[in-house]
């Protein structure tokens, strides 16, 4: 049973991070991060049942919290990368390139 | 027993102090508003004027107090001290740098005052006078410095002085040529005079480097060290008084104005050397030899540039010749160990060439800036001052009695006889026979005869009083100024020679009745054979010469200049190129240069990794998580 939930959640960190990788749209790279916060959060819950303890629901909470303050900074920034480029494409923000 | 007194560290400081103002209110004003001529002229006159007062303050101290022990001193402050060596910022003032110290301050008063004439109309009279005060300070400086150390510290300032004031009319690029080669050439001998110091200190210094300390302990010098030190300080002398091989300088040094000129011929730069050999007279005294080579070079520079002389046809050039010879009469003097005859001629010196100079420039001025003495003549009638005053500094020169140059030639002509050197007199006589002829040469074109160049004549007319009135102070010096020292043959008593003895190490030659009656008819029948052959030529008007074979060989100064290009600079930029574009770039450029390539190189790789795109920068973040991530699981295991 334990085993499931493990796999389910590396699947959707794997997933998030193929989003970050190989999408090229600001939302959609913002929204493959959040995928994997969820992932993170999911092993915590697992854990914290098998446990039977309250600490993974604890850190769980916290994750969402945390995850609804950088949700408000990104949307915040992707509006400003917009307004400076009138784009969402991430390739256009190169300024590190050596 | 010495006194300090604090007075002595103000001679060289009004000079000084007003060489800053005079140059910051030149800077801050010189692109805004004119300040008058008659401001700089009044602020560059009271220091040189402070320190001559300053300067007879001192004499009279020192008369005042008994013989053996006429010493002033004063220590300003501990300059640098290292181990044993304690250097201080000291001023010693005894009979011969009081001596000095009187005749360059009133012959540079004197210069200053004329200048604020001969300058007018200057774009940058601020300038000059603020470098005219810091050349009299810095030669302030090297005569009363109390030790080696101090002394080189004006020594160095004179250098730079020069080529300032040389290279003044910077617009020409002749002169700025005249300046810099007065500065390299002063540099050579500067690094003898280095040399010398440092020999000097190895030897004996240690237990301290002022010169009644060094004066004190000379028997400790081993005689192979004391004769390098002697020839390395005289190295520094030809450079500093324009002996042989480095008196070329001296005539490209006409390029500035006249009264520099003056100012370097009379009362600054030139006597240096001379009186430095005087200054360390008790190492000197010691070393037959040394003294042998200083007499022989100086006799030799006397010859050669007499011989020059004759030929000249610039003013300035003639009289900058005679220097020349003159100052090779002084270290002749010097050389046999006549350490107060010397600087008798030096004193005397000062007088009718500093005269001269200013007459000269005198002239210069009449005729708008015309140094050709072919285009001058019959300037008699026009310029009676001028004249009057640059016909006594002549016979002064040529050595007439009863004039000044007279006595003090004759004293070192006297010495070398009765010490035994019977060639240097000889030459000596020559030299002397060729001093008159040239300076007659001279006095008979520019001022006897029809003029040459008419309209320049009507033009000429007699010098303001600014610049005649310092012409006549220095001919009363020039006249009288030989019988401060007159010897005991015409009844005097030597005054000069009595007043150094203190500070010099010397034996005075045997006095022979005889004898110096016939050095004396001997100077006067070659004084008298030299001007009757200038008479004879030049009196009654003469052409322009064209010479031929030895004279035009003379003309062109025995081509010594053409001489070093070939067999010193020119090898020297040779070996300059080389290093230039073969070692620089291969040696020492080389592991520089390829340090740099090394970390382009290595930053052209690590480029490639940063491509700029956030989602390639979380790849290299996700395998760094991962790799870390096994290494942990590793570990753990």
């Amino acid at each position: 049973m334990m085993h499931s939930y493990l796999y389910l959640s590396i699947i959707l960190f794997c997933l998030g991070i193929v989003g970050i990788v190989a999408r090229r749209n600001v939302f959609t790279v913002f929204m493959s991060v959040e995928l994997m916060l969820n992932a993170a959060n999911l092993v915590f819950i697992a854990f914290s049942r098998m446990h039977e303890s309250m600490e993974g629901h604890v850190l769980a909470m916290m994750v969402m919290a945390v995850a609804a303050a950088e949700a408000a900074l990104a949307l915040a920034v992707v509006i400003l990368l917009h307004k400076h480029r009138s784009k969402l494409d991430t390739n256009v923000f190169s300024l590190l390139k050596g | 027993m010495e006194q300090s007194v604090n007075y002595l560290g103000l001679i060289p400081l009004f000079p000084l102090l007003g060489a800053v103002f005079i140059g910051l209110l030149h800077v801050f004003t010189c692109n805004r508003i004119k300040v008058a001529e008659k401001i700089y002229g009044l602020l560059a006159c009271i220091g040189p004027v402070l320190s001559f007062v300053l300067a007879l303050k001192v004499w009279v101290a020192l008369r005042a107090m008994p013989e053996a022990s006429r010493l002033l001193v004063y220590n300003a402050f501990t300059w640098f001290s290292v181990g044993d060596l304690h250097v201080n910022m000291g001023f010693l003032g005894d009979p011969l740098s009081c001596l000095m110290l009187l005749f360059v301050t009133f012959v540079g008063s004197l210069i200053h005052i004329y200048s604020i004439g001969y300058m007018g109309g200057d774009k940058s009279y601020g300038k000059f006078f603020a470098y005219m005060n810091l050349f009299l300070g810095c030669m302030i400086i090297l005569v009363l410095g109390d030790g080696p150390v101090v002394m080189f510290i004006g020594w160095e300032g004179v250098g730079l002085c020069s080529y300032l004031l040389i290279s003044y009319y910077n617009e020409d690029r002749e002169n700025v040529l005249a300046g810099n080669k007065a500065f390299i050439v002063n540099r050579i001998g500067d690094l003898g005079f280095v040399l010398g110091m440092c020999f000097l200190f190895w030897g004996i210094g240690a237990s301290g480097f002022d010169y009644l300390s060094l004066k004190a302990n000379v028997h400790n010098l081993e005689p192979a060290i004391a004769l390098t030190v002697c020839l390395l300080l005289f190295i520094g002398a030809t450079g500093k008084s324009a002996q042989i091989p480095l008196y070329v300088w001296l005539p490209d040094a006409m390029a500035g104005p006249t009264p520099v000129s003056a100012l370097i011929h009379a009362a600054t730069m030139v006597t240096a050397g001379v009186y430095m050999v005087a200054r360390f007279s008790f190492l000197y005294a010691g070393i037959e030899i040394a003294g042998n080579i200083i007499a022989w070079v100086g006799i030799l520079t006397a010859l050669l540039a007499a011989i020059f002389g004759m030929f000249q046809d610039d003013i300035k050039k003639i009289l900058a010749y005679s220097t020349v010879s003159q100052l090779g009469y002084m270290f002749a003097g010097v050389g046999v160990a006549a350490y107060s005859a010397g600087i008798f001629h030096v004193f005397t010196h000062a007088f009718f060439k500093a005269l001269l100079f200013l007459g000269a420039g005198s002239v210069i001025y009449a005729l708008h800036h015309e140094q050709n003495i072919w285009k001058m003549g019959g300037l008699k009638a026009k310029m009676p001052k001028t004249y009057i005053t640059m016909l006594i500094g002549s016979l002064a020169l040529a050595g007439c009695p009863p004039f000044s140059g007279f006595f003090s030639k004759d004293e070192i002509l006297y010495s070398a006889l009765a010490t035994g050197h019977f060639g240097i007199w000889a030459i000596g006589l020559l030299v002397a026979g060729m001093t008159a002829y040239y300076t007659f040469r001279m006095i008979f074109v520019v001022f006897h005869g029809e003029p040459r160049d008419v309209e320049a004549y009507e033009h000429a007319q007699e010098s303001p009083a600014v610049m005649t009135v310092p012409l006549i102070i220095l001919a009363v010096g020039a006249l009288f100024a030989g019988f401060l020292n007159l010897p005991s043959i015409f009844g005097g008593d030597q005054i000069i020679s009595h007043w150094l003895a203190p500070s010099l190490t010397e034996q005075h030659a045997p006095s022979s009745v005889g004898l110096e009656m016939f050095v004396i008819a001997a100077s006067v029948i070659a004084f008298a054979i030299g001007i009757k052959i200038a008479y004879n030529r030049f009196a009654h008007g003469a052409a322009e010469p064209s010479f031929k074979g030895f004279a035009s060989f003379a003309y062109h100064k025995f081509y010594v200049d053409e001489l070093y290009d070939r067999v010193i600079v020119r090898p020297y930029k040779a070996i300059g190129a080389v290093i230039w574009n073969m070692i620089e770039p291969n040696v020492t450029d080389a592991p520089v240069k390829s340090v740099s390539k090394l970390y382009m190189l290595l930053g052209a790789a690590f480029k490639i990794l940063q491509v700029g795109y956030v989602r390639v920068y979380a790849i290299y973040m996700v395998l760094g998580l991962s790799i870390m991530s096994l290494v942990l699981s590793q570990s753990l295991n």
